[in-house]
Order: C-alpha cells, then structure tokens, then sequence
C-alpha cells in the first residue's frame, strides 16, 4: 500500500526559471515595424508558407505588448529616434534581433544618412546577415533567440525584483 | 528637330539684356538667364507661353568647375502645347540666394526647400523655408561637392586594404 507515485503521472517538475524561459521562448511577440525590403522578407516569414505562428511568434502592433523588436532595414539617422522610443516603450523583457546587413552594419548604405548597425543604439540578441536573409535565414536566428531565452538565468526572480536577468549563451 | 522654339524665341524677345546661354540639346531647349529675373521669366513662360506645370526644380553644384559654384534648373512642362523647356540660373557661393519660385508657381515650395536643405541655397520670399529630407538639427548641406560622404563625424573610405 502506500503512494506509489506521489505526484501522479501528469506533473512535470522543473525550476522556476526553466518554466519562465519556457514561456518566453514559445511566445516571443515581436513588435510589427519595418524599416525596407528585410521587412518585405519578414512579411513572408509570418505568411502560411514558413508560418511564424507556429512557433507562437505573433507580430504585435503595439510595442506595449511587444517583448521583441526586429530591426528588419536600413536604418536612417533621421529614423534612429523613433525606433528608440519604439524600444524604451516595450516592456522587460526584450530582445533585439539585427535582421540583415543593413542593420548589422549599415550594409551597403556606407554614408553620412544611414546608422553603421543598430548596434550603435540598441543592445542587439541575435544578427541575420544577408541582403535581404532568406525566411530560413530569419527563422533560424528566431530559433537561436529562442535557444538565448532559454538559457537565461534567474529570469524568475527578476521577474518580481531579485536582482538581474543573466544570459548564459 | 525644329531649329527654333517658339517660347524661346519670345523669351528672347523679352528679356534679351538678362539671357545668359541659349542651347539645345537632343530636342531639349536650356536656357540660363540671370538669377535676379528668374522670377520674371518663370512668371512670363507661365503667362504668356503656356508652360503651366513646374516639373521639377533642383541644383548642380560645379565645385572648382565654373565661377558661380552652383546653377538651378527649373523643368518646365507645357500640358497644352506638349512641350518642354529647362531655365537654368547660376548662383554664386558668397551671395548663395535666389528669389523663390513660389511666386510664379506654388509647386516650388517643397522643391525649393529640398535644394535648400541638401545645397544650402537661400530662396528669397519662400513661405516656408527650412529642411525638408535631413533632420532639422543637422549641420551642413550633404549634396555640396565638398560634403564628405561619410559624414563629417567619420574617417573617409579609402578603398579596400586587402
């Protein structure tokens, strides 16, 4: 007699964190802002054919419930300021994916207009290169954005105040 | 191609003392007045030669090429006449004004302030002149000769190293 199997066969343990980041990945909602033809190339990333949805991406048009932010262009000095406040509306969690050269590292645009890579303003997670990347392209450095989020330590307790997030990747 | 042109010829009638060049090229017919009648002459190709559309009005800057650095080209469209003529005005760089076409066509205005911003060329009279495509903070005017491409705040490209 006695309780064989004292948490039943449908209870998974884990650690808190591991369970947030699991949330985090399997719903990264990035922010619905395109810059140029990267965001021709995002547009077909979300469409049926490659299917963001099934990943549980999900374009949000409103940064205030947006807790990811592709920079999918060539991005302007005159343009900077708006994609910052963009960025400082999004609530924390959030992450910052380059998607292609232009964002990289301003790409072919090597001029006095065009910011030299996004960097230079916003901490960036992941960087795509390619002139425009391909949906594959897009859809791998969402999965290496996924495997980021995952490896994030203490991710619940900063939830509540408990010092900081820390990447592990 | 015709050897003459009919507005030319009028223009040429009228204001003879402040025509500069008289060319044409491939069917096109370039005509540089002074910069002071440019008004007068836009006005007049308007009014009384049926030039009733301004295409397009933009700068060359001949940085180390001619006296006057820079020249305005105004593109002129007849609708009803289907023809087309090009009023250029060299303007020089210590007194880098022009009067503004917005007084002959209100087209200019945006035109106007798109050369304004990227030459740094003053138009008299405009209703609203200030900087079009750069940000309004910006130094210096990027499509000048002696802009570096690069921007000022950064080392110049001097090719590939490899």
């Amino acid at each position: 007699m006695g309780v064989n199997q004292s948490l039943g066969g449908n209870v998974t343990v884990t650690s808190l964190d591991k369970l947030v980041n699991w949330t985090r990945k399997s719903s990264i909602w990035p922010m619905t802002f395109g810059l140029a033809c990267c965001a021709i190339e995002m547009m077909a990333t979300g469409a049926s054919h490659n299917d963001l949805d099934r990943f549980g991406i999900i374009f949000r048009a409103s940064p205030r419930q947006a807790d990811c932010i592709i920079i999918a262009g060539t991005v302007t000095k005159k343009m900077l300021p708006v994609i910052k406040n963009v960025y400082e509306q999004m609530p924390e969690p959030k992450w910052v994916v380059a998607m292609g050269a232009c964002a990289c590292s301003g790409g072919i645009f090597d001029t006095y207009s065009v910011v030299q890579g996004i960097d230079e303003a916003l901490p960036v997670d992941v960087y795509i290169p390619g002139c425009p990347p391909r949906p594959e392209a897009l859809l791998f450095g969402l999965t290496k954005l996924q495997d980021k989020i995952m490896g994030e330590a203490n991710s619940f307790g900063s939830a509540f105040g408990l010092g900081d997030r820390v990447s592990t990747v | 191609m015709a050897d003459t042109n009919r507005a030319v010829e009028k223009l040429q009638g009228k204001f003879a003392a402040s025509i500069l060049e008289v060319k044409e090229d491939r069917g096109d017919w370039i005509v540089t007045v002074k910069k002071e009648e440019i008004v007068a002459v836009l006005a007049f190709l308007k009014k009384e030669c049926a030039f009733n559309m301004l295409t397009d009005v933009t700068a060359v800057d001949y940085l180390g090429k001619l006296e006057d650095r820079f020249m305005m080209v105004y593109q002129l469209t007849s609708v009803p006449n289907k023809d087309r003529i090009r009023i250029k005005a060299p303007v020089s760089e210590s007194d880098c004004r022009i009067e503004s076409a917005t007084q002959a066509f209100a087209s200019a205005n945006w035109l106007e302030r798109e050369v304004f911003d990227l030459f740094g060329i003053t138009f008299d009279k405009h209703p609203d002149l200030r900087r079009i495509l750069m940000t309004p903070d910006w130094v210096g005017h990027p499509l000048r000769k002696d802009y570096p491409l690069q921007g000022p705040d950064r080392e110049p490209y001097k090719g590939r190293l490899s």
